[in-house]
């Protein structure tokens, strides 16, 4: 299995009361509550956990893009991306990813992407995602058109980077009288493609018939199993098999010296990412057009917004994993088993976990994990009883 | 016994469902993006003087959504071939909130067929450093609670969209009116600029407590369309006709009236 150190940056000095009572750390909590002076510090102790994990033997380390939230201090991840492109020496780079419909241009994402391949010489992992919706609220972009300029824009950029330009493009959404983006990507014919989702159904399977790598984001594993099963499902149907390196999970470790101390320590950290920087209203969450009404009912339904976790829950629904370095082992492998992945997007900074943890963390994730894993597969009948 | 019929039309490819009753001049009621809900009181009101004429727009509800539908431009024109189709002449225009938004275009564009236009909490435009709330953002009761000046009345209104058969048509009209007016939010920047284009008579109707569009709307579009009129409807938000119908159908005809007797 791969390990990449995703991080999300948040804000982590934010007032987790004045988040309560805003009743989201999204769109309207201001940003008054954003102090430079901490700020700056963040984005150095977060930069300096990237290139720890280089050096520690993660494979990769991943950045993402959210916008007007405490959650996550990215907005542009192509700027901390540059920053880590030479300090980075060895693992691949990814940004999971660039929300493309919010884009007014997304021939500078082509070229954004181009130039982070050059500078890493091949390590990028181009990711494409449509953002939660609550950026569309962020970025006055309309949710209803959502998926058509995910479609376009993805459509364009991969045109950019494979056919020969200058070439004229003319869509619905997006229209150039010469697309000839300079430089071109370094990886032949471009970076892989990665696309993480929430669980769209056909957000998977149009990844699956692109042979593009499926990200699971936070998810319980029971969730994240019928997912992976439906992407397998679609590349059957498409007539290939998808390998198990086609499908990565989005997760939050935690190993301290034995499951009570790793409770104890990460509970406080872990909760007020699900309960703080996590929450919003549904509105917020599910604009109007952003996915299907179908979907959109199944959410509505699941009130996903609603009653507050406890570290208990998640670890109980396999959405993280927090232990002993033997509880972590026994986890991962049989979630690893019961969905078939072969990558873990591991966050080991979460919510308020300050550096000193998360650095103790990394360390017991490289020195106590990583080696378990780096020639283990997805074991058992799983892809059998798929056939 | 019924003073309406229900029916489903078909304009060129699209169809849509349409509420029409009473006889006299065609009176076509836009409506807003919350749907084109129940024959009021005031449509009963106004259907002993007008054929009053209810279209369902395409993409809402039991309306068909065609694949050409993306701006407020795209209804305005469809309502001009509906016209058309229907060869509706003397035709007195009412829009509410988007529905609004859509009358004031297709006003704009080509009013031949058009006697008067009214125009109620209309969106289209926008007027600076007014507070609007943001109803894509608000819950589903607190939209309901900022539609109506009476509280009582949003409570009851709440308690009636409860029913699951709702929820497909609510969730269909959300989406559309978020394809048609999420950016720029509630308007047109080009719209204002040839509003002055509207000759036939405009009655401009806002309740003087609408917090969608507060009433400095209505004399925005009072400064920008030659010779209109406002009403202001006290102890009234954001739709008149539903909240205070018998002022509002007794100010239409009042105002339709006057009309008559000054041609």
């Amino acid at each position: 299995m791969k390990f990449f150190n995703f991080h999300l940056m948040p804000y982590r000095h934010a007032d987790l009361d004045a988040i309560a009572k805003n009743g989201s750390a999204w769109v309207t909590f201001s940003n008054r509550h954003y102090d430079p002076q901490k700020g700056a510090e963040l984005y150095h102790d977060y930069l300096d956990q990237m290139e720890f994990a280089d050096k520690l033997g993660f494979d990769g380390v991943c950045l993402n893009e959210h916008h007007q939230t405490a959650y996550g201090m990215m907005p542009i991840p192509g700027v901390l991306a540059g920053a880590l492109a030479r300090s980075v020496k060895r693992a691949k780079l990814a940004i999971l990813g660039r929300a493309l419909p919010l884009l007014n241009n997304p021939l500078m994402v082509a070229e954004e992407y181009a130039i982070l391949d050059n500078l890493t010489r091949g390590r990028l992992v181009a990711g494409f995602v449509r953002g939660i919706g609550a950026e569309y609220h962020a970025m006055g972009i309309n949710p209803a058109y959502s998926q058509e300029r995910f479609a376009e824009a993805h459509d364009l950029i991969v045109r950019a980077w494979t056919e020969p330009g200058p070439f004229a493009y003319v869509g619905k959404h997006y229209q150039f009288k010469y697309v000839n983006p300079w430089p071109r990507p370094y990886q032949d014919p471009h970076p892989p493609i990665w696309i993480p989702s929430q669980g769209s159904g056909s957000t998977i399977r149009w990844a699956a018939r692109m042979r593009y790598t499926y990200c699971q984001t936070l998810s319980p594993i029971a969730a994240v199993a019928r997912f992976f099963q439906l992407y397998r499902d679609e590349a059957d149907k498409a007539g290939y098999q998808a390998s198990p390196d086609q499908l990565a999970w989005s997760n939050t470790i935690y190993v301290a010296e034995t499951d009570e101390t790793a409770v104890r320590e990460a509970r406080p950290h872990l909760e007020a990412l699900m309960n703080y920087f996590l929450k919003m209203p549904t509105e917020m969450l599910l604009p109007p057009g952003y996915t299907d009404p179908v979907s959109m009912k199944r959410v509505r339904a699941a009130k996903v917004t609603g009653k507050p976790q406890s570290i208990e829950d998640v670890i109980k629904a396999g959405v993280v994993i927090v232990g002993s370095p033997n509880t972590v082992r026994e986890k991962l492998a049989e979630y690893q088993d019961l969905a078939g992945f072969n990558t873990s997007l591991t966050k080991t900074q979460f919510g308020t976990l300050p550096a000193d943890m998360t650095r103790a963390n990394m360390t017991a994730i490289a020195e106590e994990i990583l080696p378990h894993f780096r020639d283990r597969r997805p074991q058992g009948a799983r892809r059998e009883a798929a056939e | 016994m019924a003073d309406h019929s229900i029916s489903t039309i078909s304009i060129r490819d699209c169809r849509i469902r349409l509420m029409r009753g009473g006889a006299g001049a065609p009176l076509l009621f836009l409506h807003g993006g919350g749907g084109v809900g129940i024959w009021l009181p005031c449509m009963a009101q106004l259907a002993k003087k007008f054929d009053v004429i209810v279209p369902e727009h395409p993409g809402f509800g039991a309306s068909d959504t065609p694949p050409w539908l993306d701006t407020i431009g795209d209804l305005a024109n469809f309502y001009l071939d509906f016209l058309d189709q229907l060869d509706l002449s003397g035709v007195h225009l009412v829009g509410s909130s988007l529905g609004g938004w859509v009358a004031a275009d297709l006003a704009v564009r080509n009013a031949t067929r058009l006697a008067s236009l009214t125009l109620i909490g209309a969106a289209g435009i926008h007027v600076k450093d007014v507070a609007q709330v943001d109803g894509f953002l608000s819950g589903e009761e607190q939209r309901i609670r900022d539609l109506f000046h009476d509280q009582e009345l949003a409570e009851a209104v709440i308690a009636g969209s409860q029913r699951p058969e709702l929820e497909d048509a609510a969730l269909k009209n959300r989406m559309t009116t978020a394809k048609l007016s999420w950016q720029p939010r509630n308007h047109d920047p080009h719209l204002c600029k040839w509003l002055h284009r509207i000759k036939v008579p405009t009655l401009l109707v806002w309740g003087d407590h609408d917090r969608l569009f507060p009433k400095d709307y209505a004399f925005a579009f009072q400064r920008l369309i030659p010779g209109a009129k406002a009403v202001i409807v006290a102890d009234c938000g954001h739709l008149p006709q539903v909240e205070k119908g018998d002022v509002f159908a007794a100010e239409l005809e009042a105002f339709i009236g006057a009309m008559r007797i000054a041609a």
